[in-house]
């Protein structure tokens, strides 16, 4: 199944092998083969409860998979690491720290100047000047997921998980947050698995999109999307990348 | 351009000057309100006491002069202190043992489903009830007040910090763990700040009832403190000037520490 091409030469960061994961008398993950290079970014879409937030929570180290294994870097994949964040909705941040305070979180043991240094340097990065003193409650949902984003980038992983991070925004901040991202990773390059519901943000983030199928699921089809940033999203391109995933996961793309 | 800008500045300077202005009248307004309601409450109490001279019952200025009559005698001091004294050491005990135990409870919800029946019968049981069994156990004293206050005030609390772990979001825990946050840490930089608010909630409430259970046990248990006072009053001579003085005393005491646990809440 990992048979389609990979866009680059780089090693391989996320060895994924017959991973299989049952709920009880649940199947949700049948043997799953996946490789991610490093500085990919791959995105996982498929049908709602079909189990990709269970295979990144699985890649992730949260959840102990069933069988088969999760190598990274060539060690087998035993729990959450700090090397390696997981981006949830808005509603991960901290709402009893500041802006600072939750992208100081993961820094506590580097000294104080050093850490109000990364501090500074992933607010602005961001786009949050003026609001480090604020707490999350005085956020619009668009400026929560940014300081997800900053906490995660602070400690400065190789990899980060986002699962489905934008999904609770609207449609608008949605949008704006996708040319964000693509723009803060531009500065700090990362690999990324990234879960999504959303076909359109897949075409428009992903090196490769690999669609997934109905529960129990395995991977379908990889769709390699090979066009160069910024994308144009009228381009006959990217609208024929996009039918054809909307065609694998069985959707006539019509209302 | 500099003229303008000064003027628009003066502007800005007396909209925030008038805004301060109707803040700070508002709160006066507000305080007015809330003094003349108390007002209007002594004065219909005056008049009822005067349309039925033959009562019993004191006016308002007949109760005054009772507390002014305890202050002279050092009785009242006394008294407050001694109440005072009981529901701070009752419901610091309670903090000490309600905050850890609910805590755990939370946390392990194995424990807690054992646990938690048990505390689901006691909670209907009134703390009053322990009076005779504390009596047996700390005989007459101060020990038997705390223990009620104590009994009184541990389950609100315990209850509260159960709560509040358990409603600690699952986000928050998996994102400490993957910043790689030690069990210890954990508590500290994320589960306590994270349980506080609801956590006070339940101090204030607890708070409420050690000081509603203070004046029962008094009555039964020592010869001192409010409690003591209502009783004693009657007893020696039908003192109700005294009796509601105690009683005037208790409401303005309690209003007093829930305005205080209040302004912990908003810190």
């Amino acid at each position: 199944m990992v048979a389609e091409a990979v866009p680059t030469r780089a090693p391989i960061k996320i060895a994924i092998r017959g991973v299989r994961m049952r709920f009880g008398a649940v199947e949700v993950l049948r043997d799953v083969d996946l490789d991610v290079r490093e500085g990919e970014l791959v995105c996982l879409v498929g049908p709602s409860g079909c189990g990709k937030s269970t295979l990144l929570n699985i890649v992730g180290g949260f959840f102990a998979p069933s069988g088969g294994e999760v190598r990274i870097d060539g060690e087998p994949v035993r729990g959450p690491d700090p090397r390696r964040i997981f981006v949830f909705q808005e509603r991960g941040v901290f709402p009893w720290l500041t802006v600072e305070g939750n992208i100081a979180f993961g820094l506590s043991k580097l000294p104080r100047e050093e850490r109000a240094r990364i501090v500074a340097h992933y607010v602005e990065l961001v786009g949050l000047e003026g609001f480090a003193r604020a707490f999350p409650d005085e956020l619009s949902g668009g400026m929560k997921q940014r300081v997800e984003v900053a906490r995660a980038l602070a400690v400065k992983p190789d990899v980060l998980y986002l699962d489905e991070p934008f999904g609770a925004l609207d449609s608008i901040t949605r949008l704006q947050m996708r040319s964000e991202l693509l723009r803060i990773l531009q500065a700090e390059k990362k690999t990324m698995l990234f879960v999504t519901h959303d076909i359109e943000e897949s075409v428009q983030l992903a090196d490769r999109v690999v669609v997934m199928s109905t529960r129990p699921a395995t991977v379908q089809r990889i769709v390699d999307i090979d066009l160069p940033h910024p994308r144009d999203l009228s381009s006959p391109r990217y609208l024929a990348l996009r039918d054809s995933i909307f065609e694998a996961i069985g959707l006539a793309h019509k209302i | 351009m500099r003229v303008l800008a000064r003027r628009r500045s003066s502007r800005l300077r007396a909209q925030i000057f008038e805004a301060v202005l109707d803040s700070r009248a508002v709160r006066t307004r507000k305080l007015l309100l809330s003094l003349s309601g108390v007002a209007t409450l002594v004065a219909l109490w005056s008049l009822a006491i005067a349309l039925h001279p033959a009562t019993i019952l004191p006016g308002p200025l007949k109760v005054l002069s009772g507390v002014v009559d305890l202050a002279r005698r050092g009785l009242l001091a006394r008294h407050v202190v001694a109440s005072l004294f009981r529901v701070t050491w009752g419901y610091v005990l309670a903090v000490l043992v309600g905050i850890p135990l609910g805590l755990c409870l939370g946390w392990w919800r194995r424990a807690d489903r054992a646990v938690n029946p048990f505390l689901q019968i006691l909670r209907p049981i009134s703390p009053l009830a322990w009076i005779p069994i504390s009596i047996l156990w700390f005989g007459v004293g101060d020990g038997a007040a705390v223990f009620i206050i104590f009994l009184g005030a541990v389950l609100p609390i315990t209850v509260a910090a159960t709560n509040a772990v358990a409603a600690v979001p699952s986000v928050h825990l998996r994102a400490a763990r993957n910043f790689g946050l030690g069990s210890r840490e954990l508590l500290v930089r994320v589960i306590f700040p994270s349980v506080l608010p609801q956590l006070i909630v339940g101090m204030r409430v607890a708070l409420g009832v050690a000081w509603l259970v203070v004046v029962a046990a008094e009555m039964i248990a020592v010869n001192s403190g409010l409690g003591f006072l209502i009783v004693d009053a009657r007893n020696a001579g039908n003192r109700y000037d005294l009796v509601v003085a105690g009683m005037v005393l208790i409401g303005v005491i309690g209003y007093g520490l829930d305005v205080g646990m209040r302004r912990l809440e908003r810190t």
